[in-house]
Formats: structure tokens, C-alpha cells, sequence
């Protein structure tokens, strides 16, 4: 009853666009993170210079530039291997794929090998002074998303090699790297505040 | 051919078990039912942390009385604190945000309902977190209970040194819990607004209520994880020997103050902005008219979430910051003022010229809209910075954020409840019982929280245990503790009420208020997929397009543009 | 009934403590006794007079809407005419409430910038004041003078202004400094000095609270500031900055406490005692109260006080240290020597 009365050829036959609903969700939870990554970063910048005891960012911290360009170029491995899903090239898709997630594990490893020196050799923990406080919490609040991105990314690669994954996953693939961009774009803010800026 | 013959299903279908509803509760993961879990939860834990407030009440009623033990009332003021904000005030958002929305855009469900389960037992388990740590909590030495700490868990009070056991690391992780409930949520709630809409339902003609509460969501999304940084941040220092707020290491006490309140300001306009939802919805229908000035609703909404992110350090005006510091914060905190206010102004001049029914939802407006503008008067008083140095941390500003959680939202959660009860359960509340509920809440909400403005412009400060006689409170916390009484009996009433109603009650029908929306264009309770067909839109009050078919919305609203 | 219920509920429950640290008198904010309370109480009321008006504006059109536009019976089949909105309305209830703001902020900032930016005159008296859970260090560097949970300041009388400037520091967590009469509140925070200063002008004892939750006792860390005429002060303080006496006749008490741990917390000048976790003894008789006003200087809650601090304070960090009635009668005796 009510259509009909409503219904008026102006509305029936216009088009009726409405944002797709999983962009609009990850916008979301990108934003969210993105507050939460904040307040890590305030807290280390606030913190920079005011440890009572050493060491310093200075006498401690390398430039990491290996893994660095591991995980930037995982962005532009994951954006082929969306192309190659949408050109419906499977084995080059995979290949792709799999090297994002190899090169993710790499930027893991390497970053788990400079916390191993910074620990054992150069005597930096958590616990050491706020400089060690605020920079595990900050970049290992990063490398947990990290971890959270590379399951997700070896979810769709096991999805992809029982053949599960088709073109109807498509919007979910790029939302999972969009989630991945977002890591990575984090990645050069920590990168820049702890390893430019704070040394 | 022989003509088959087939039973018809009879009208009644065989009764359905309590295990089988508590099951089909656990498995849901429709809207309806999810919202009504949520407001139910919340109303547990409203009446829980509710008698805790009852409790401190008759503790603080004489002076050096001995019917709670320190230690004893100052979990009870922590727990009330922290239960009333995060397991009665969140969740009734959640509810309502996750009944209603879907049916004022007339489409099915919310936008991803197995989230909306998920986020609906994250927040029980955090609750119940939270009131376990009176088992769970004695650490070394028996020390710890529930958190004793105050609902806002200044540092370094809440070091390893100075808050022994684990009740703070129980108010941490159940937070913690419920945050995640609130910010899958608010996802929710933001994605089905924004994606899901029926034909025709343009952003600028959503109900007021959606606008609120797609703001409110999103500023959850913006303001919690300042929250639950801190809180992670809290956790390091207790248990990996960090020294975020450490202040033996140089670690910065007013540091967690900043991000508490970077997080706890915001909050306290995502309690009260559905608020203004009910409001907005239920002032036009009981008056008549449509809301005065639409578009200036939505703007000063937007306008007062954008700047209640720069306003939090009027919470720290004692703190020591410099005198630039603190006039910065004061102009921020008048100026948020100002939108408030118009939105009063706009529900004024929406009942302005109309033909107001005091119905029971009406009459809660009412009482919202005089002990809000006291609230935000007093909101007023507590932005000017000398003032604030006197008032801040006393009995004023107990009276003041009671004025504007009770005084107004609560009341205009109770308006909403009158009103859209009948939707959700296809039965009228009794009125008479509805008008025995005001009264009586009125008269203790006032008897308390009127008094208490007092005792704190007479020095009592907050959050003492009992207090020595001869300052001049004496007699303004007995009639205060007398108020408390008052109000219990009126939620009594209102429990009463729900109770008979759901036998006894008057059938509403699909529309007994004769209002607007799209939700009462189905039935009363809804079917479980809303709409029969999705609806298409042309204005802002669908259905009083439909009634007056000679003046429609959509003629005003298109000349209008 | 009902309030014979409660009234009951209220009889069972509360039963008076037999040791009151009693304080005299109302603390209003309104009544204030010094600056800047009274420069703050000026800037409120004016505050007030606005945020009244108001009220009384937007209350009285509420009221009258509520009763000219209400639904009359018999009135059933028309609706109202159906407006919109305004937008000249609109902007005049912006522009006024923002102008009301402007006026607002001006005296705001004015009376921010009058308080905080006050520097100390020569003649101005300086304390430190440390927090503790749950009493107050009270430390004059100047004077050389160290006690607590009472500070003592002079008056300014007409003739010379002498303002008492406070650094406010903490030993553990945030604590506030509270006296309505004199001043607004400023926090306590470890890590962090904070300043203030009061300017009283009558003399007496003006009583306040901790204003920020501390932990259990928040509610018994009660200071006391005593005002004196300029002359009495000088009287005091020069009374504060004696040692304590090496002769004593309460021998046997002093023995008693010098034997047990009282010395590893507590301080008695020109003694061995040195301690300094808690309160400064050494003129702990020149005080109205105990336990930073949680019982009355009088003999018998001394007595309750050494035998078991937590039946006046529970919860307090002064340990019960098991001492016999005989000794907590010497050790009383030897405490109240401390003039």
C-alpha cells in the first residue's frame, strides 16, 4: 500500500546507487586502527628524550632498510596479483600472492632478528626505560597487524589452491588488500617517527 | 488425474520450548533479536549498578557511617561508575542503534548480522569479566577484588605498587571485551546506514535518529582506541615492566589523564547523542509537526561530535597546565556548548505552534528537555576555568554529568522505551503506570541530585567513603540518599509495568502513535524480515506522505532545494 | 513506609565512631576568606547571573509552549500547521549564545591569567607541600621547618600583603589540595610540580580535603590551614624550627619507640630518628588532629592510634606494631612531650 502510493516515476526509475557495504566497512576499520596507531605514536614522541637511563635511540636503532622495502613492495605485489585475479590469470595471480606473503615473513623475521640484538646485545627491553617501552609497544603493535594481514593473506593462498576462490571473491580479495595497503602505510609512519625523526 | 489433497498447516504452531527460545537466542542473528538482547543485558547491569548507587546512597547518608567499609565502597563507586558508562550506556546504543536503524531505512537486517552476534557476545563476556574479578581478583595476599580504582583509572594508582591483585587488570581486559562489541557495532551500524537504504532514502531524508546515530558510531570509531591504547599501554607497565604512566621511570601520571579523557570526553556525547535520537523522533510526532529545522539538526550534530574531540582537558583544569593551555580548553568546551543549544532551541520551536499530546514518551521529553538545559547550564559554569578549579573533582560535578546521564538521557532512553516498546512488542504500556513511574522518579531524581550541586559548592569533594560532620553536608546527603529510594521505586514501577504489559497489555496495532517513519509501516512486532516489499521514499515522513496525500512532505522538501 | 524503611536502613547502619577528627565549620565557596577564592567567587557569580538568565528564558518559553500549544480535547482531526524551520531563527539563536560565549571567555581568560600568573613578592611565604597516601608533607625550606598535615601561613592584613606560595609535588600517586575557603583546587602529581598560592586575610583554621581518589583513605587525607596573625606566625614558626628536647621525662618511652622500627618511618629532629616515609613527629602535640584529621589530638585516641593505626585508618600504611599496653601508655607519654 505504501509503494503505490509513493511510487512516482521519479523515484521508481532513477538509478538507486548506494556504496558497496565491505569498502565502507574496512574505510571503517582502517580509521579505527588508525586512532589506535595514534596515541602509540603520540606516546612515543612524547616520550623522546625523557628516559632516565640509556640507551638511546641513537646508540641502539639501525635503519631498516631491508625490510622496509620488503613490505613496500608487498604492496605492489599484492596490487599485481589483484590485476592478475581480475584478468582471470590464476597461476600468475598465485605466484604474486605467495610472494606477498614471502615477502611480509621476511619483513617478520627481520624485524624479530633486530629485536633479538636489540635485547641480547645491545641490552634494550620493554622494561629498560621509556625509550624501550614505547618503541616495542609501538612497532610491535605494528608487527602484530602484520601477522594479522599474513593470515589472512595465507588464508585466501590455501583458499586459492583448493580452488575456492572465485571471481565472486573478488571485492573481498582487494578489501584484504586494502587492509594490507593500510599496514604498510603505518609501517612508514613508525618508520619515519622511530628511525628518522627520534634518532 | 487424481486431485491432490494437502493438509492445511493449522494457524497455530505447536508452543516452543525455553530451551528452544534460550537456543534460538544464542544462534540469532537477527537485529530485532539482538537489539532487544542488548537493551535487555543492559537493563541487568542498569539494575545491578543501579543498587550499587543505592548502596553508596545510604553509606553517605549520615555522617562517619560504618554500612560500607572503605575499601568496600570504593569498588562500589568504580564499579558503578564503570558498569553504568560501558554495560548499561554502550549496549542500550548498540540496542537501539541495531533495532531500529534497519527498520527506519526499510531494508532487512543490518548490513553483516553475524557480526552483529559476535559483537553482541563480546560485550556479555566483558561484562561478566568485569563483575567475576569480585571472585577472580585476589592476587598475592588476598589483595584484589573488583576494581577499586574509579571509573576513570587515573595513574599511577593503578601500578603494579598501588593497585595490588588484579582487579585493575580486570577492569582492563573486560573494557577491553566490550570495546570490541562497540566498534564491530558501530562498523555495523555505519555500513547499513551508509549501504543500505531503501529506494529513494537519500542521506538528507534519513529519520534524525539515524543521523544520530551514524554519528555517534562514528565517533566511537575515532574516540575507543584512544581508550584501549591507554589500556594496552597499562597492561605493558603491569605485567612487561613498562613505564608508560610510570612515574618512578619519568613516565607521565597526566599522560593517561589526556588519553583517558581523549577518549572519555567523546564518550560521554556518544551516551547522550542517542539521546537526542529519541528525542528528535518522539518531540515531532507528540507535537504534531515536523522537526523544526532539519538540516540544522544534523549540522549541529556533526558539529558537536567534531568538536567534542577538543574539548577533552576541561576534565584536567586542576592538573597544572598553563594559563594558554586552559583558556584553549575553555573556549572549545563553550563553544561545543552552542550547538547544544540549538538543538534545544529546535525542539522548543518544533513544539512551538503545535498540538503537543502529553503521552507518557511526551512527558519524559519534557522532563529531558528542562534538567538538560540545567545540565548543560551547569556544563556551562564548569567551562569557566576558576569556577572549575573550585567545583572540579566535588559533588557539583557528580550532580552535573548525573544531570545529563539521568536527567537527560535516561530520560529520554525511558521516552523511547514508551515509545517504541509497542513496536517491538505489539502491546501499549499502561499509562497510568507510565505516570506513576515520571513522578516518582522525578521526585528522587531531583530530591538527590539537586541537592548534591550543594554539598559540592559547599567543598565536599568526591569519591570519600563518609565525611565528619559540621561542614554543612549533613543534612543535603540524607535528603539526597532519600532521592535514591524514590527513584528505585520508579524503575520498580516501570519493571511493573513491562511485566503486566507483555500479558495484559493494550494491542498497539502497526502504528499507535500516528507517527512518521518507516517502522511503523509493518507490523507490530515486525515479521523477521521488516517489510513485506522493500518501501521506496520520497521524503523525510514517508508515512505522513501516505496519510496526507494532499500535502505531502515531498513538495515542501523538493521546493526547498 | 517507605521511608520508615529507609530511615531504618539508615539507623542500623550508621552508629558514629567514637574518634572524630571534628572540623568546624561550612566551606563554602561562596564565603571565601582569601584570594584568589574570592577573585573565583566574583567571576561565578557573574557566571551565574548569565547561566540563570538563561534558564530562566528558554525555561519559561518551554513552559509556556507546553501549556499554549497543548492538545485540547475535542480538537482531534487537524494537525497543526506544518513549518519547517527558519533560517533567520536559526542564525539569531547562534549568534546570541556565541555572543554569550565571547562575553564568557573574556572573563574567563581575565581571571585565569590573574591567578596563574602571579609571581611571588619578597615578602611571600614559601612551602612545599608533598602528598602521601594519606597524609600531607608540609616542608618550608626557608624556615627550615618540616611538619604535617597543617599548614600554617599568616595572615595578609591591610598593612603587608604576605601570600604563602605553595609547590605542590606527590610521594606516590595524584592527591589534590582543597581548602574551599581559600583557594580552588590544585592536583598533587608525582613526577610533576605544580603551583599555587593563597592570600588569606582572617585568621583561623580553615579546613579542606584531598580532592583527587587516592586509594582507600582518600577520604581521611583532611588538611587543616591554620592562619595566624603575622606576629603569631612568626611566634610558630620560630616554636617549629626547635629540636626536640634530648631530656625528656617520659624515658621509658622513648626508649620504647627508639627500640622498635618507629624510627626507620618517622623523623624527630635532633634525634637519631630520621625517617622519613611518614609524618614528622617531632611537634606532633602542636596539632589539632591525628592521621591527618581522622581523630582529634586527645590522649586516648593517641593511645587507640599506637596500639592499632588500622582501627582509626583501616587500610592506612602505618603498621599495628604489637606493642603491650604498658609500652603504648609510655610511648603516649613520650609523644605527647613532643610540643
Amino acid at each position: 500500500m505504501i509503494n503505490e502510493a509513493l511510487l512516482h516515476p521519479n523515484v521508481a526509475t532513477t538509478e538507486w546507487k548506494l556504496p558497496s557495504s565491505r569498502k565502507v566497512a574496512i574505510v571503517c576499520l582502517i580509521l579505527t586502527e588508525t586512532c589506535l596507531f595514534s596515541i602509540f605514536v603520540v606516546a612515543y614522541l612524547f616520550y623522546l628524550g625523557k628516559s632516565l637511563t640509556g640507551p638511546t635511540p641513537r646508540e641502539v636503532l639501525e635503519l631498516p632498510v631491508l625490510s622496509t622495502i620488503c613490505l613496500l613492495s608487498s604492496s605492489i605485489t599484492i596490487v599485481l596479483a589483484e590485476r592478475a585475479f581480475k584478468n582471470e590469470r590464476d597461476r600468475l595471480f598465485k605466484f604474486l600472492w605467495l610472494l606477498t606473503i614471502v615477502l611480509a615473513a621476511i619483513f617478520l623475521s627481520m624485524t624479530a632478528r633486530e629485536w633479538h640484538t636489540l635485547i641480547y646485545e645491545r641490552g634494550l627491553t620493554i622494561s629498560t626505560n621509556l625509550f624501550g617501552t614505547t618503541f616495542y609497544s609501538l612497532v610491535g603493535l605494528h608487527a602484530s597487524h602484520v601477522i594479522v594481514g599474513l593470515c589472512l593473506l595465507l588464508l585466501v593462498f590455501i583458499f586459492s589452491l583448493t580452488g575456492s576462490l572465485t571471481q565472486m571473491h573478488r571485492e573481498r580479495i582487494q578489501m584484504i588488500s586494502w587492509y594490507w595497503h593500510f599496514v604498510d602505510a603505518v609501517w612508514v609512519v613508525v618508520f619515519t617517527v622511530v628511525y628518522v625523526i627520534g634518532r | 488425474m487424481a486431485i491432490q489433497e494437502i493438509a492445511l498447516t493449522t494457524s497455530r504452531a505447536p508452543g516452543i520450548s525455553l530451551v528452544d527460545r534460550l537456543h534460538g537466542l544464542v544462534v540469532t542473528v537477527d537485529h530485532k533479536k539482538l537489539g532487544l538482547m542488548y537493551i535487555g543485558t543492559a537493563l541487568v547491569f542498569l539494575v545491578v549498578a543501579g543498587l550499587m548507587a543505592v548502596a553508596i546512597r545510604l553509606q553517605l547518608a549520615v555522617p562517619n557511617n560504618t554500612l560500607l567499609e572503605p575499601e568496600v565502597f570504593n569498588r562500589f563507586f568504580t564499579m558503578h561508575g564503570t558498569a553504568m558508562v560501558f554495560l548499561v550506556g554502550m549496549p542500550i546504543i548498540a540496542g537501539l542503534g541495531n533495532y531500529l536503524v534497519p527498520l527506519m531505512i526499510g531494508t532487512r537486517d543490518m548490513a553483516f548480522p553475524r557480526l552483529n552476534a559476535f559483537g553482541y557476545w563480546m560485550f556479555v563476556f566483558g561484562a561478566l569479566l568485569l563483575y567475576f574479578s569480585y571472585l577472580g581478583a585476589p592476587g598475592l595476599n588476598g589483595h584484589g577484588s573488583a576494581p577499586d580504582v574509579g571509573w576513570f583509572a587515573y595513574a599511577p594508582l593503578t601500578g603494579r605498587a598501588f593497585s595490588r591483585g588484579h582487579s585493575t587488570d580486570y577492569w582492563i581486559l573486560s573494557l577491553l571485551l566490550t570495546s570490541v562489541g562497540s566498534t564491530v557495532s558501530a562498523i555495523n551500524v555505519i555500513v547499513t546506514a551508509l549501504t543500505m537504504r531503501c529506494r529513494g532514502l537519500t542521506l538528507m531524508r534519513m529519520p534524525l535518529f539515524v543521523w544520530m546515530m551514524l554519528v555517534t558510531n562514528f565517533m566511537i570509531l575515532l574516540a575507543l582506541p584512544s581508550l584501549s591504547a591507554a589500556q594496552l599501554m597499562l597492561l605493558v607497565d603491569r605485567y612487561l615492566g613498562g613505564h608508560f604512566f610510570d612515574t618512578q621511570s619519568g613516565g607521565s601520571a597526566v599522560l593517561w589523564q589526556h588519553f583517558f579523557w581523549i577518549f572519555g570526553h567523546p564518550e560521554v556525547y556518544i551516551l547522550i547523542i542517542p539521546g537526542f535520537a529519541c528525542m528528535s523522533e518522539i518531540v515531532p510526532v507528540f507535537s504534531r509537526k515536523p522537526i523544526f529545522g532539519y538540516p540544522i539538526m544534523v549540522g549541529a550534530t556533526t558539529m558537536i561530535a567534531i568538536i567534542s574531540f577538543g574539548v577533552w582537558a576541561h576534565h584536567m583544569f586542576a592538573v597544572g597546565m598553563t594559563s594558554v593551555g586552559n583558556t584553549f580548553f575553555a573556549i572549545s568546551t563553550m563553544l561545543v556548548g552552542v550547538p547544544t543549544g540549538i538543538k534545544i532551541f529546535n525542539w522548543l520551536g518544533t513544539m512551538y505552534g503545535g498540538k503537543i499530546r502529553l503521552e507518557v514518551p511526551m512527558i519524559f521529553c519534557l522532563g529531558f528537555l528542562f534538567q538538560f538545559l540545567i545540565a548543560g547550564l551547569t556544563g556551562v559554569m564548569l567551562a569557566v576555568v576558576p569556577f572549575n578549579w573550585q567545583l572540579t573533582d566535588s559533588y557539583f560535578v557528580v550532580a552535573h554529568f548525573h544531570y545529563v546521564l539521568i536527567g537527560g538521557l535516561l530520560y529520554a532512553l525511558f521516552a523511547g522505551f514508551y515509545y517504541w516498546y509497542p513496536k517491538a512488542f505489539g502491546r501499549l504500556l499502561n499509562r497510568k503506570l507510565g505516570l506513576c513511574h515520571f513522578w516518582l522518579f522525578t521526585i528522587g531524581f531531583h530530591l538527590t541530585f539537586d541537592t548534591m550541586h550543594f554539598s559540592g559548592l559547599l567543598g565536599m569533594p568526591r569519591r570519600i567513603f563518609t565525611y565528619d560532620p559540621g561542614r554543612g553536608w549533613e543534612t543535603l546527603n540524607l535528603i539526597g540518599s532519600v532521592g535514591a529510594i524514590f527513584q528505585a521505586v520508579g524503575v520498580l514501577f516501570l519493571a511493573i509495568n513491562i511485566l503486566r504489559s507483555l500479558r495484559h497489555g493494550q494491542r498497539a496495532g502497526n502504528d499507535p502513535w500516528d507517527a512518521w517513519t518507516l517502522e511503523w509501516a509493518t507490523t507490530s512486532p515486525p515479521p523477521v524480515y521488516n517489510f513485506e516489499t522493500a518501501p521506496v521514499v520520497r521524503s523525510r515522513r514517508p508515512l505522513w506522505d501516505v496519510k496526507h496525500p494532499e500535502d505531502p512532505d515531498w513538495k515542501y522538501e523538493e521546493s526547498e532545494n | 513506609m517507605l521511608f520508615a524503611f529507609a530511615f531504618v536502613c539508615l539507623g542500623l547502619a550508621g552508629h558514629v565512631e567514637p574518634v572524630l577528627g571534628n572540623t568546624d565549620g561550612v566551606t563554602s565557596i561562596f564565603r571565601p576568606l582569601s584570594q584568589p577564592a574570592q577573585e573565583i567567587k566574583e567571576t561565578s557569580l557573574l557566571v551565574l547571573a548569565i547561566c540563570g538568565s538563561i534558564f530562566a528564558v528558554v525555561a519559561g518559553l518551554l513552559v509556556y509552549a507546553i501549556v499554549r500549544f497543548r492538545h485540547r480535547a475535542g480538537d482531534e482531526l487537524s494537525e497543526p500547521p506544518q513549518v519547517y524551520g527558519s533560517n533567520q531563527i536559526e542564525l539569531a539563536w547562534t549568534i546570541l549564545p556565541l555572543l554569550i560565549v565571547f562575553v564568557l571567555i573574556l572573563v574567563t581568560s581575565r581571571t585565569i591569567a590573574d591567578i596563574q600568573n602571579r609571581k611571588p613578592p619578597p615578602t611571600a611565604v614559601q612551602a612545599t607541600v608533598i602528598g602521601h597516601q594519606w597524609w600531607w608533607e608540609i616542608r618550608y625550606p626557608e624556615l627550615g621547618i618540616v611538619t604535617a598535615n597543617e599548614l600554617h601561613v599568616p595572615a595578609s592584613d591591610g598593612r603587608e600583603s604576605r601570600p604563602t606560595f605553595l609547590k605542590l609535588q606527590s610521594a606516590d600517586v595524584a592527591h589534590s589540595f582543597w581548602v574551599p575557603l581559600l583557594a580552588g583546587k590544585t592536583d598533587l602529581i608525582p613526577n610533576r610540580e605544580n603551583l599555587m598560592w593563597i592570600e588569606p586575610t582572617k585568621p583561623g583554621t580553615y579546613p579542606g580535603n584531598c580532592a583527587e581518589y587516592c586509594g582507600t583513605q582518600h577520604a581521611r587525607m583532611l588538611i587543616r590551614v591554620v592562619v595566624h596573625p603575622p606576629d603569631e606566625f612568626e611566634r610558630w614558626a620560630r616554636e617549629q624550627q626547635q629540636s626536640a628536647s634530648l631530656e625528656t621525662n617520659a624515658p621509658e618511652g622513648r626508649k620504647v619507640f627508639f627500640a622498635n622500627s618507629c624510627v626507620n618511618c618517622h623523623t624527630i629532629a635532633g634525634t637519631s630518628a630520621q625517617g622519613k616515609f611518614g609524618p614528622d613527629l617531632t611537634h606532633l602535640m602542636s596539632r589539632q588532629t591525628l592521621a591527618a584529621g581522622a581523630a582529634t589530638n586527645t590522649t586516648d585516641n593517641l593511645r587507640l592510634w599506637v596500639r592499632d593505626p588500622q582501627k582509626i585508618k583501616v587500610g592506612c600504611l602505618m603498621p599495628n606494631m604489637q606493642l603491650t599496653d604498658e609500652e603504648v601508655d609510655q610511648v603516649v607519654a613520650y609523644l605527647q612531650t613532643l610540643k
